[in-house]
């Protein structure tokens, strides 16, 4: 199938088969590899990335189906040599060890935050357990989470 | 996975030409027509790469988000357009307030990546985490293979049900929401070649029986776009109760959905579905009937929970599960009484 993603704000005209997942095209085609693939089976997170401004899983998207709806990966998240503040603040918190799961995290933390979902670490810790760490960081990530939110202003941020 | 052929759907016409071949594979089961709708993809997508689903053509109704995507909230009660996204309905404000079991019921289900995703119509539709169904290396399965046999029976069976099961299969079926709509006495609308039919959440899905490859009364190539609830008096005084294995991002153990309009402390109306231990969406009419007329005490909790689970069957390490249904619905009960609304 032939098919244009918009990706991170740039257009990408690729030639699919249809039963490529949007994760492999950005992986696989694109050539963007900061969304990980963990399980494939929508459990674990890592391959989150948002769509048209929402957070989904990759794994369970297909390709096709997104086309015409802006993509945003780990990598559109930072401005140039500028990290997203929430990317600073997982870096000032350690808020990784392996760094398999993070660019999921990242996706689903900034995700939360502007959902409105991360007023306290009770909510935080509910609106992120859909982001497995099997190096259990959990407890760093939701105080950077809790750091960075504040620090959004919408300035900072991108579509 | 298989190949397939993607088609993408601009509106609900669209959607039923293309779902017109499946249904010439009349007598075949929905979900295992040569056609298949896409909504959110988090069952349909998972199924396929594990092989269990095999759809010849996939059909993407998205498109159909703009006829069939809104919430309405009136004196009569809330239609739901089966385009919804759960994270959506779980967040709308009138949901929240006038329909809090079926709030909760979306909001304690999977993720918010995936209640972003997943569609009201696809997740009624979703299909049972059995981890014999899901694996295609277990030979026996009569839902994925029909007249094969069922490898559960006799195996692990923590997460089986115990209502409403045959000897062919003991599958649980695992959605949150289903359990909701049971409750309140929705109705779902339907589209198909035929044209339009009305017909209660409740007879929606079937019992296992003999053909636990038959999940639904839908016939192959009819599409959902939407569900009625209908307001009255005890939807404001409801919850979900959902019991896990973990506090979150987790399928039911046990869980109820309950409704009650209280007078002075007296039962005028409850409404009570059961999940987690169920063949199918499951309302309990018996618990309801229990309560019915009767100051809400532990004591009439409890009868009611007794008369939910008079029926249940268990097999071996789910032998106690009935107990951890009654406790569940007891305390679903308690706390619904509770409530200020
Ligand atoms: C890791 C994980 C955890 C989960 N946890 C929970 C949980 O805790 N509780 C819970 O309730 N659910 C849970 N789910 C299930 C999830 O809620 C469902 O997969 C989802 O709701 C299905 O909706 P969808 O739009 O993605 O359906 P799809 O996958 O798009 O469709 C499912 C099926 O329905 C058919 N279909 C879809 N829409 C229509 C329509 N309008 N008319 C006719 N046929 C249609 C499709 O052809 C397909 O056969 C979980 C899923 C995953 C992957
Ligand atoms: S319980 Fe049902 S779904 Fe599970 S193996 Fe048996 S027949 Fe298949
Ligand atoms: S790789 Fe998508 S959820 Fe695990
Ligand atoms: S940092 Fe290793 S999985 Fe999270």
């Amino acid at each position: 199938m032939e098919m244009t993603l918009n990706v991170n704000g740039r257009d990408h005209r690729l030639s699919l088969d249809s039963r490529t997942t949007l994760l492999d095209a950005l992986r696989e085609h694109i050539g963007l590899t900061g969304s990980k693939k963990g399980c494939d089976q929508g459990q674990c997170g890592a391959c989150t990335v948002h769509l048209a401004g929402r957070r989904v899983l990759s794994c369970l998207t297909l390709a096709a189906a997104v086309q015409g709806r802006a993509v945003t990966t780990v990598e559109g998240l930072a401005q140039g040599e500028n990290l997203h503040p929430m990317q600073a603040a997982f870096i000032a918190h350690d808020a990784f060890q392996c760094g398999y799961c993070t660019p999921g995290q990242l996706m689903s933390a900034v995700a939360c935050v502007r959902e409105g979902h991360a007023a306290s670490d009770e909510a935080i810790r509910e609106y992120m357990s859909g982001n497995l760490c099997r190096c259990g960081a959990y407890p760093k990530i939701v105080a950077a989470i809790r750091e960075a939110a504040p620090q959004m202003a919408p300035k900072m941020e991108r579509a | 996975m298989r190949p397939f052929r993607y088609e993408h759907a601009a509106d609900r016409e669209a959607a039923l030409q293309a779902g017109r071949s499946a249904a010439a594979a009349a007598g075949e089961a929905h979900v295992r027509a040569p056609v298949q709708y896409l909504a959110g993809g988090t069952t349909l997508i998972d199924l396929m790469k594990l092989d269990v689903m095999r759809p010849e053509v996939v059909v993407d109704i998205n498109g159909l988000a703009r006829q069939h995507g809104e919430i309405r909230s009136g004196p009569d009660g809330l239609q739901l357009g089966a385009l919804v996204r759960m994270a959506d309905a779980a967040e709308h404000p009138a949901v929240r307030r006038d329909y809090p079991v079926i709030a909760q019921s979306l909001e304690l289900a999977a993720s918010q990546q995936l209640r972003n995703m997943a569609s009201l119509g696809g997740n009624v539709l979703q299909r049972t985490r059995c981890n014999y169904f899901r694996d295609v290396t277990w030979a026996a399965c009569n839902k994925r293979a029909p007249g094969s046999g069922c490898a559960a029976i006799g195996g692990p069976d923590r997460g089986m049900a115990v209502l409403g099961v045959s000897e062919h299969c003991i599958a649980n079926y695992p959605g949150d929401f289903a359990g909701a709509l049971a409750a309140l006495g929705a109705t779902v609308d339907i589209e198909g070649p035929g044209g339009r039919r009305v017909i209660p959440f409740e007879e929606l899905h079937r019992l296992p029986g003999d053909t636990p490859h038959i999940e639904t009364n839908l016939a192959p190539g009819e599409l959902i776009t939407g569900f009625s609830v209908p307001a009255g008096p005890w939807t404001r005084r409801s919850l979900y109760l959902k019991i896990r294995d973990r506090q979150s991002y987790e399928f039911a153990i046990a869980s109820a959905a309950v409704a009650l309009d209280l007078d002075a402390g007296v039962v005028r109306e409850a409404r009570v579905a059961l999940g987690g231990m169920v063949a199918k969406p499951w309302r309990s009419h018996e618990a309801e009937a229990a309560l019915r007329g009767h100051p809400l005490t532990e004591g009439s909790a409890q009868a009611a929970a007794a008369a939910a689970f008079a029926q249940a069957v268990v097999h071996g390490e789910d032998r106690f599960k009935p107990e951890l249904g009654r406790r569940t619905l007891v305390r679903a009960l308690l706390q619904c009484a509770a409530m200020e609304i």
